[in-house]
């Protein structure tokens, strides 16, 4: 753990994804107790105000702006940050789940659960996963569960191939070869020693599906596909905003910046992470 | 080789059958179109009268069958908002759809190539870092987004370019830019690790004692070898581009099959959705079937391994 954070302290790309990410966390986490307006109701007298930060701490004050019902968009953007975070961290939980244990299944089992998991991931992955998911959207209705189930499964390949590789190599190694040779159980195997061994690139992974889940959220709710209003969400206050573009800019550009600068962290802390858990860079530097 | 291409041609041919039948299943057993096309409100007889009229009182087998052999002769059944072949209605936007992902491939490849090329050859120094912080910001700016901004800055207020529609070469120009900075962000990264990676090898000291030129080193000796893992993630990207571009042709009103998904979600016109689904998970199979060949041509390698 100390030679954690030493090494992520010394890498700048690292640290301030790092440092990013916990604060963009502990604003969702705390925004109930940040004594924000209320992001569902609007005030029809400030309606498309410039964001303007005179008076920035008295009531009234909309330092981003408000939208064109005169919702505070800063108060929108902290409460839509808790959807985004939880919709996306338990589609990543979940094609993390699913994907660990058919990859894990595919790589020690071989054979033919192997080649029809595998040939499962080849035809999944022909289609375009944003395609995909607005399939099953419109066929299920949009709904936060709907929306949860559908990045999951776009997700779950990419696990089970990075986990099924791992498998492969570690089904060879000499602890599996003697728990398998004292009559350990398939079922043992896989989940007392194999499971332990590919947490590490499971979570990597889930670090950089996190990024492009993120997106894809955003952009479900974007095309009106996501979670439903009134509740806040990214997406949704850019389709909104959209409408009103030539007149208010910050309507727009603020949600989008809030999505950049979370996948920003995201993908910088994973990267890192990837190269923390990866030995043949680690040793290279 | 004709085994192996003969191989790679049947596991195509499946998986477009995979997308047919999820393609089926998903539309057909999670919702009932019938109830759907008709308004709220609709009686039970109505309903039935309906289901019987497009095969749905049929067993789920036998209305597989039925799709399956339709959609081999290209028939995906009648357009509920068109009112005609649904298939014919995504085909007349697949030109558009084409101009823009080419376009947005060849410039995203093009810039991609000159900054990732820079990236590695300048290693350590300030422009490396520009381009790979550029490349980072590109990587996590979602493109509907992006659109959005380029249409505020180049359309709404500086007015040089129109804010979205079809016909000109201004109306591709924001587009298939959008687009393309996804594609640039990811290559420049690909491109300057694998560069990083080749100018580390024996043969790139070799080339360069020998007395060669500095740019003869680069083109037949760098960039060649550096092209394989970017044929592979140009492949990639297009899956994602094919994506994507449901949500740039929205934002751009641009008259392309994404677009045309998006409305027939909002229409619940299945036939459509079916159809346009089908066509593109079609065209990536095919263009990742080309990509497989390729690599025999680009890597001496991998052809004598088959």
């Amino acid at each position: 753990m100390k030679h954690f954070f030493k090494d992520l302290t010394s890498s700048k790309a690292g640290l301030f994804g790092a440092v990013l990410l916990v604060i963009i966390v502990a604003l969702a986490l705390l925004a109930p107790m940040l004594h924000l307006p209320d992001p569902t109701r609007g005030d029809l007298r400030a309606r498309l105000a410039g964001p303007t930060w005179d008076g920035l701490f008295s009531p009234g004050a909309h330092p981003l702006g408000t939208d064109e019902v005169g919702r505070d968009i800063l108060s929108r953007l902290i409460f839509g940050s808790r959807m985004t975070l939880m919709v996306a961290c338990t589609a990543v939980v979940l094609g993390g789940i699913v994907g660990t244990i058919l990859g894990i299944l595919a790589g020690y089992k071989g054979g033919f659960v192997d080649k029809l998991l595998m040939r499962l991931v080849d035809i999944q992955l022909a289609i375009p996963l944003m395609l995909l998911a607005l399939l099953i959207v419109a066929a299920l209705g949009p709904s936060i569960q709907n929306v949860v189930l559908v990045l999951a499964l776009t997700s779950w390949i990419r696990y089970a191939r990075i986990i099924r590789a791992q498998v492969l190599s570690l089904r060879e190694r000499e602890f599996v070869q003697s728990a398998h040779a004292i009559g350990a159980s398939t079922l043992r195997i896989m989940f007392l020693h194999i499971l332990p061994n590919v947490m590490t690139p499971a979570l990597v992974v889930g670090t950089l599906e996190l990024a492009r889940i993120i997106i894809m959220d955003a952009a479900l709710s974007f095309l009106g596909l996501g979670v439903q209003p009134p509740t806040p969400s990214w997406g949704r206050m850019l389709a909104d905003g959209r409408v009103y573009l030539s007149s208010a800019w910050w309507a727009v550009t603020f949600p989008g910046l809030a999505i950049v600068l979370t996948v920003l962290s995201v993908n910088l802390f994973g990267d890192w992470l990837r190269d923390y858990f990866d030995p043949k860079t680690r040793s290279a530097k | 080789m004709t085994g192996f291409i003969l191989r790679r041609l049947a596991e195509s041919l499946l998986a477009v059958w995979g997308v047919v039948t999820i393609v089926f299943f998903v539309t057909r057993v999670l919702g009932d179109p019938a109830a759907l096309l008709l308004p709220i409100g609709a009686s039970e007889a109505d309903i039935q009268a309906l289901r019987v009229q497009l095969g749905l009182d049929q067993s789920l087998i036998a209305q597989y069958g039925h799709f399956l052999v339709n959609v081999v002769q290209g028939d995906f059944g009648t357009s509920f908002q068109h009112g005609r072949g649904a298939m014919q209605v995504v085909l007349e936007r697949l030109p558009a759809t084409a101009e823009l992902a080419i376009s947005a491939i060849v410039i995203g490849l093009l810039i991609g190539a000159v900054a990732g090329s820079i990236a590695a050859l300048k290693r350590g120094k300030a422009i490396e870092l520009v381009v790979m912080a550029v490349a980072l910001l590109g990587q996590a700016t979602p493109v509907f987004w992006l659109g959005i901004m380029l249409i505020l800055f180049f359309a709404v207020n500086l007015g040089w370019l129109p804010t979205g529609g079809y016909g000109t070469l201004a109306h591709l120009v924001l587009p298939a830019f959008t687009l393309a900075v996804f594609v640039s962000a990811s290559i420049a990264r690909l491109l300057r690790s694998s560069m990083l990676e080749i100018l580390k090898e024996d043969y790139i000291r070799t080339a360069k004692a020998k007395g060669l030129l500095r740019h003869t080193v680069f083109f037949w000796h760098v960039a060649r070898n550096a092209l394989i893992p970017v044929v592979t993630m140009t492949a990639i990207l297009t899956g994602e581009l094919l994506g994507g571009s449901v949500v740039t042709e929205t934002v751009f009103s641009w008259p392309g099959i994404g677009r045309l998904i998006i409305q027939a979600i909002e229409a619940k016109d299945f036939p459509v959705i079916q159809a346009g689904i089908t066509l593109i998970a079609t065209i990536f199979v095919l263009i990742n079937f080309l990509v497989d060949l390729l690599y025999g041509v680009l890597d001496p390698r991998i052809r004598a391994n088959r």
